[in-house]
């Protein structure tokens, strides 16, 4: 079997299919159901619980969108995509939107024709290291064996830090996060690289987390973010404003559990818009006037989100760091609702 | 059925013979099969370049001049990631075709003996070749993959259990390493003067050779009897370790030594490649010795018995007089095992060896976004592939089968 082959395959089926229907939000709403593509299993970003049900923090964004669209967060189906077939499932129509903790690059954007929705989640590329191994700085890894999930940007960021650092290294080239977690316990490769976040919630995974430690160099710029096909704009607005909205609703002040009544006892004109009391943005989008209270109610603002599967008190433990509010020092910055 | 009831009029073609005349109706259908089938790739070309142009894509091979920009473990012609595209994708076919080589080989080696070994009068000995063969060729080969590499990654020692002095793992001899990144062993280094001594190795081969065909006209001619054993390995081995002395040693050893994280030096033998070799020739070898069973059991039981009437053992029954006949039906079915492990390398990607699937079908496709391209080579790559194997293998089959004369 050559799954190169079916997977080209598909992208020839999918692009037909794709030209004969246009409007992604049309077709989600007559199908009644969201195909929002994951990953296969990332504690903390998207991974199935004990009782099957997707949880994280891609898997709640999902949630909001599928909330505002079609007025249930449940109204989703997963499709768990690895690093080499995702682009081809959003390519083909097989997902809507792909949340799976992808980086917003120039060539996917422009090359690969995708529609970066917007930044969920800054990141950097870190190298994780056994203790034992008694490095404390990544230049320390010359001919290292380095576990790296193939077709990433990582893999190109990999090749280039030891290229600039001049320094040589044995890539050890995996399919899963799940397959590099394996390898990297086997002492198959000395250390496992991707991204910061990435590697927090791996760790969170292991027996003794405290054995390993990431390394303080972060190599790369990763921005993370939903996307869509390029060319349906309308669906990406969609997508966009949704993210937007969560973003909004932590600087507003709005969360999951005042969001109801926030909408009809608002002072505040812009909550009040965002709410969907005030003004018809819910209508420009195609979708109901109080699409973003949904899409809030559904599993919380940025920030609840954030807590509830990768905040300082679950397992992954990441700051915010740079994912704060632009108010708090961060980078998030949500376009106002007007 | 009678099909022709009035004879055949000399020249005169009427257009409803197409269908009428049963000597040309298998054309006609033929000929519309033909047409149908070429209407319907035009329709899906069409479409295909068609929703590519909507999509703002198209066809282009130029990304193969590129530079890939990602890194390789194992590459036997120079590559960086500074190099093109094309150059990974070299990479890749030299590594699909070093597995495919190796694999085929041990696969014959696994399938004969245990084919040969599943015939025979010991219990013991014939029902573990069964089992070996059922249990192998009835757990598809990408399991067998896993579970192989698994276990080498799981059970052999990491590079870091050879530091210090607490090491719980030692180099064998001082020159072997085992570890669960792959088996390290001594490279030789090539002084001057040793091209004298592999020279002289490539002769005492040939002479090897030349000898046994001696021995052999000279049994035909006068029933003298040579020895060729222990002549053949004197042959072999004395005038090379000769020379070598006589020229000074030239050819050292470059032994693996333990330096940073990895073992450097050496000649590196990676786990990817261990495992799929190992997997596809095991399970492969399962399939060859079925087929090696049937090609023996081809041969006529009053074969090996006028030969045992003949005074001859039971070796020589086996070298001369039934494996010559059983080649002719084992050939034809091994060709398609040879096609099948070839192809079924392509799984490598399971445990991270770069053959062609991994670097152009893998992680060029991946960065550049160049499915249909990639794919179009590869399928092109794999057929090539193949139809050489099958070719080679049918001028063999030819030159063994029967001559009918």
């Amino acid at each position: 079997m050559n799954k190169s082959v079916f997977l080209g395959a598909l992208t020839v089926a999918g692009l037909a299919a794709g030209a004969a229907a246009a409007g992604t939000l049309d077709d989600v709403k007559a199908r009644g159901k969201l195909n929002c593509g994951v990953t296969t299993g990332l504690i903390g970003f998207a991974a199935p619980d004990a009782n099957g049900e997707w949880q994280g923090f891609d898997v709640d964004l999902c949630r909001a969108i599928a909330a505002g669209v079609l007025n249930d967060p449940n109204a989703i189906e997963f499709v768990p995509t690895t690093g080499k077939t995702r682009f081809t499932a959003l390519a083909s129509g097989e997902i809507d939107v792909l949340a799976r903790n992808t980086t917003w690059t120039f060539s996917r954007d422009v090359d690969l024709k995708f529609e970066f929705a917007g930044v969920n989640y800054y990141d950097g590329q870190g190298f994780m290291v056994p203790k034992s191994l008694g490095v404390s700085s990544a230049k320390e890894l010359d001919g290292a064996t380095v576990c790296i999930q193939t077709g990433t940007t990582t893999e190109l960021n990999l090749a280039d830090f030891f290229r600039k650092n001049n320094i040589s290294y044995e890539p050890v080239p995996v399919e899963t996060n799940a397959e590099g977690q394996q390898q990297y316990l086997a002492g198959a490769c000395d250390t496992y690289t991707t991204d910061a976040s990435g590697l927090a919630a791996t760790r969170a995974a292991f027996e003794v987390p405290s054995d390993h430690i990431i390394l303080p160099e972060i190599v790369s710029k990763e921005p993370l973010g939903p996307l869509v096909r390029h060319g349906d704009n309308e669906w990406g607005d969609v997508i966009r404003w949704t993210l937007n909205a969560l973003i909004a609703a932590e600087e507003l002040g709005v969360t999951s559990a005042n969001a109801a009544d926030m909408s009809t006892a608002g002072s505040n004109p812009e909550v009040n818009r965002l709410l969907g009391s005030e003004g018809n943005l819910g209508e420009m989008l195609g979708l109901s006037a109080d699409w973003a209270k949904n899409a809030i109610m559904a599993r919380g603002n940025y920030a609840e989100i954030f807590e509830k599967n990768i905040g300082e008190n679950t397992p992954v433990g990441l700051a915010r760091g740079l994912n704060a509010q632009w108010t708090d020092g961060g980078l998030l910055y949500s376009p106002p609702f007007r | 059925m009678t099909t022709l009831t009035d004879p055949p009029q000399q020249g005169s073609f009427r257009l409803s013979m197409l269908l009428s005349d049963t000597r040309y109706r298998s054309y006609t259908f033929q000929a519309i099969a033909l047409f149908v089938l070429i209407v319907a790739f035009a329709y899906l070309g069409r479409n295909l370049i068609q929703n590519l142009a909507d999509a703002g894509l198209n066809i282009s091979f130029g990304f193969l001049g590129e530079s890939s920009g990602y890194d390789i473990n194992q590459t036997l012609i120079p590559y960086n990631s500074q190099s093109s595209n094309l150059q990974a994708a070299w990479v890749g076919v030299i590594n699909t075709l070093l597995v495919a080589f190796l694999g085929c080989i041990m696969a014959t080696i696994f399938g004969v003996t245990a084919g040969v070994l599943r015939l025979s009068n010991n219990w013991i000995v014939s029902k573990l070749m069964a089992m070996y063969v059922e249990m192998f060729r009835n757990v598809p080969v990408l399991i067998w993959i896993l579970i192989i590499m698994t276990i080498m990654t799981a059970v052999m020692p990491s590079p870091r259990a050879f530091k210090g002095d607490d090491a719980t793992a030692s180099m064998l001899f001082g020159s072997f390493a085992f570890t669960n990144r792959g088996i390290y062993i001594p490279a030789p280094i090539w002084g001057p003067g040793s091209m004298v001594v592999v020279l002289t190795f490539v002769a005492s081969v040939i002479g090897v050779f030349a000898y046994r065909s001696y021995a052999k006209k000279l049994l035909f001619a006068t029933g003298r009897l040579l020895p060729v054993g222990w002549p053949s390995l004197v042959i072999l081995f004395v005038p090379t370790l000769l020379m070598f002395f006589i020229m000074g040693r030239p050819i050292g050893a470059d032994l693996p030594v333990l330096g940073g994280f990895n073992f450097k030096g050496g000649l590196q033998i990676g786990a990817p490649l261990i495992a799929l070799w190992f997997a596809l020739s095991i399970y492969t070898g399962a399939f060859i010795a079925e087929n090696v069973r049937a090609g023996i059991q081809a041969v006529s039981k009053g074969q090996t018995e006028a030969a045992a009437a003949l005074g001859l053992r039971p070796r020589r029954i086996m070298n001369l007089v039934i494996l010559p006949q059983a080649l002719r039906v084992i050939i034809p079915p091994l060709i398609s095992q040879y096609l099948n492990l070839t192809k079924n390398s392509s799984l490598a990607i399971a445990v991270g060896y770069a053959d062609i699937t991994a670097t152009l079908g893998g992680i060029t496709l991946n960065q550049t976004g160049r499915a249909i391209e990639c794919v179009l080579l590869l399928m092109l790559f794999y057929l090539i592939i193949s139809l050489s194997i099958s070719g080679i293998m049918n001028i063999y089959n030819n030159s063994v089968k029967l001559k009918e004369r």
